[in-house]
């Protein structure tokens, strides 16, 4: 039992590391730009079905994803500069409707582009295999690979967001972006750069993803509502909140998926256990963030000055 | 003037009859759109080289088939079943591949007086208690392919397994289709969150720790290759042998090999078809279709075009009269046509009753992965819900 329970643990941590991948672009655009991006599931999209392309044409996984990074920040770029630049003075709800005809048209064109098949990711040998990290302890390599690259990028982003002059404007910008722009930063270059930022993120977790499943059709529309539920519950705009949040929501998935129908069963009917638990461990993460609402509104880790 | 009228609006009459018998049209709903339509391509195109075959032709007359796009939605199926049973009165709609559509359709086509053939989904409900006259199916019921799948592992001397299925209607009914047969532990069991979940780490860690001899799934679509590639990685394959029902066909295993995923040959599936089935209508069917599109059609494809031949033999037992509902009943229960699968008959149900084979995943003659029959598991199969059936 304790084996199984380390071994949820890390999966639970593979889980919550490409949230947080997802989760912190999605954050940025809200927090600094306050505009809301359904959309960003398609980038998350896109980065599978570019990497895997990449990864067939040169017959590599690593040369794959190195190559389909740039793309998605371009994309990411226009993104912003053609489409969404124009919709920040409009409201809430036009940002949804307009990011959720955005999905449709992605949807469509991947399905044209690629077909409606979906793409399998093959990976090399020596990141397909398993490794012993404790004894009896045996573990994906690949999903190690997850966890420590997700960790990296995290780290990558805490002191890009602590100690760099950008990183500065980013945190100024999520806490009074009318006083940054105000101080004659130039906001729209800094806007079109963090919404690339946001999309590479994105893209990478995507990538990430697609070589465990697969690179397929709504994708993104399946894992950007658990995305939005990490940015509520961390608190909208912080780095640091997504990244608890993240690795929380992934933890607290993973073991509810695994061990929630045992417990029950302690209680209730096996009967009804077996189809209780799987409901019920589904919702959990949403009553997490019922409860984050009710008790905390402005999310676990807000940034500091509204 | 008033008798021009007349004359007038006979002669529409008579000229929108003879447009009508000149267009004969059946129904055919799959889905066309999202992921999972690749299931329906395949369906549709099976079925458009079934008409190619009969030369555009149902029963001896021109015909049509009204493909509608049910958008992998149980709501959008019931709307699109409604449109061709009220707006375009069609006697004969077939199709169906998830059972929660097929469910949602069934209805509105019984109400009307309507005649519905299933080219795949096979839930409990309408084998059993809600059965009715005007169901038939090409596939199977659900539990069938499970049960011969159990039987099999009883066989093979499999002593215990893990299960793992998607937690909606056809996922439970394979969960509990292999429990009814398999004798062996259960060691244990997951229902993961259908469509969305496609990451099965938390669930193959606990398969693994279980310590089960055999692990056997339930993924269709895109599921099942994420699922085979996860139980690769997982490093599973050699400790804990893999069983699967629609979970490997003719759509996923091109996609397998090019993503490399080995973890699925040798592994072993049972099916009520084979595209290595020895028959003349079978060979005619994998060759063209081979030839037509490149890849071995799939099950899905194979239950679509039996359909057709199956509505061809009921619209010429009437000689096109489309409006003969019970003569087109009497007719489709006969089932007079030669199918893909060898002989075939419907029991009290409607569901089929036919053979169980068990199949394994090989590299065929051309490199390609396939599959072929290993051996027969059952021979004439009734479902286990014909007997709650009042038919």
């Amino acid at each position: 039992m304790s084996t199984l329970f380390l071994i949820q643990l890390l999966n639970g941590l593979q889980l919550g590391v490409l949230l947080f991948l997802l989760a912190a672009g999605l954050t940025l655009v809200f927090g600094i730009m306050d505009f809301v991006n359904l959309a960003h599931g398609s980038l998350y999209m896109l980065g599978a079905f570019v990497c895997a392309s990449l990864t067939f044409l040169t017959g590599s996984f690593v040369w794959g994803v190195l190559l389909a990074i740039p793309i998605i920040a371009v994309i990411g770029y226009f993104f912003e500069v053609l489409i969404v630049r124009h919709l920040y003075e409009s409201n809430h709800l036009d940002h949804v409707l307009a990011t959720f005809g955005i999905i449709l048209i992605a949807d469509t064109l991947v399905q044209l582009s690629w077909g409606p098949e979906g793409i399998a990711i093959p990976l090399p040998g020596y990141l397909s295999g398993q490794v012993e990290i404790f004894p009896s302890i045996i573990f994906p390599t690949f999903r190690l690979v997850i966890i420590s690259s997700g960790l990296l990028i995290a780290a990558g982003l805490y002191w890009l967001i602590t100690y760099t002059r950008l990183g500065m404007l980013i945190r100024a910008g999520a806490s009074n972006r009318t006083m940054v722009s105000a101080l004659g930063v130039d906001i729209s270059t800094l806007f079109a750069g963090v919404f690339a930022l946001g999309a590479v993120l994105a893209g990478v977790a995507g990538m990430l993803i697609a070589s465990i499943t697969e690179a397929t059709i709504g994708m993104g529309n399946d894992i950007i509502i658990t995305a939005f539920v990490v940015i509520i519950v961390g608190g909208i705009g912080s780095m640091k909140g997504a990244f608890i949040a993240a690795i929380l929501i992934g933890i607290i998935d993973t073991l509810g998926r695994s061990f929630l129908k045992d417990i029950l069963e302690l209680f209730i009917a096996s009967g009804s256990a077996e189809t209780a638990g799987p409901a019920l461990s589904s919702m959990l993460i949403y009553i997490i963030m019922a409860v984050v609402l009710a008790v905390r509104p402005q999310g676990l880790f807000p940034p500091k000055v509204r | 003037m008033k008798k021009q009228l007349i004359i007038g609006a006979i002669a529409s009459a008579l000229l929108s009859t003879t447009a009508f018998a000149e267009n004969l049209k059946v129904g055919f709903i799959t889905t066309l759109t999202t992921p999972a339509a690749v299931i329906g391509n395949d369906q549709k195109n099976a079925v458009d080289l079934a008409m190619e075959h009969l030369g555009g032709k149902l029963g001896g007359k021109p015909a049509e088939i009204v493909f509608e796009d049910d958008g992998f939605k149980p709501e959008i199926g019931k709307q699109k079943t409604d449109k061709l049973v009220q707006d375009d009165d069609i006697s004969i709609i077939a199709g169906y591949i998830w059972s929660n559509v097929l469910m949602a359709s069934a209805k509105p086509i019984f109400d009307a007086n309507k005649i519905m053939i299933s080219a795949n989904a096979g839930p409990s409900v309408i084998a059993g208690k809600r059965c009715n006259a005007n169901f038939f199916s090409t596939s199977w019921q659900n539990d069938q392919t499970p049960m011969a799948m159990g039987e099999y592992l009883n066989q093979n001397g499999v002593k215990s397994i893990y299960v793992m299925a998607p937690n909606y209607a056809a996922g439970k009914d394979m969960a509990a289709g292999v429990a009814r047969t398999f004798k062996g532990e259960i060691k244990g069991q997951d229902l993961t969150t259908w469509p969305g979940q496609l990451d099965f780490s938390a669930e193959l860690a606990k398969a693994k720790a279980s310590g089960a001899e055999a692990i056997f799934v339930f993924y269709p679509g895109k599921a099942g290759g994420a699922f085979i590639k996860q139980y690769q990685q997982a490093g599973l394959k050699g400790t804990m042998d893999l069983y699967t029902v629609f979970s490997v066909d003719g759509i996923s295993l091109p996609k397998m090999q090019a993503g490399n995923l080995d973890g699925v040959l040798g592994s072993r599936l049972t099916q009520q078809w084979d595209p290595t089935l020895d028959n003349e209508a079978n060979k005619k069917f994998v060759a063209d279709f081979k030839a037509k599109h490149g890849t071995y059609p799939s099950f899905y494809a194979a239950q679509a075009y039996d359909s057709i031949k199956l509505i061809d033999s009921a619209v010429a037992a009437v000689d096109g009269d489309m409006k003969n509902i019970d003569g087109l009943k009497a007719a489709l229960k006969a089932a007079d046509f030669d199918s893909v699968r060898g002989n075939f008959k419907f029991g009290n149900n409607n569901m089929p009753v036919q053979n169980f084979y068990l199949r394994e995943v090989v590299e065929d003659a051309d490199g390609k992965w396939a599959t072929k029959v290993v051996s027969t598991v059952y021979t004439d199969h009734v479902d286990p819900h014909a007997a709650d059936c009042k038919l």
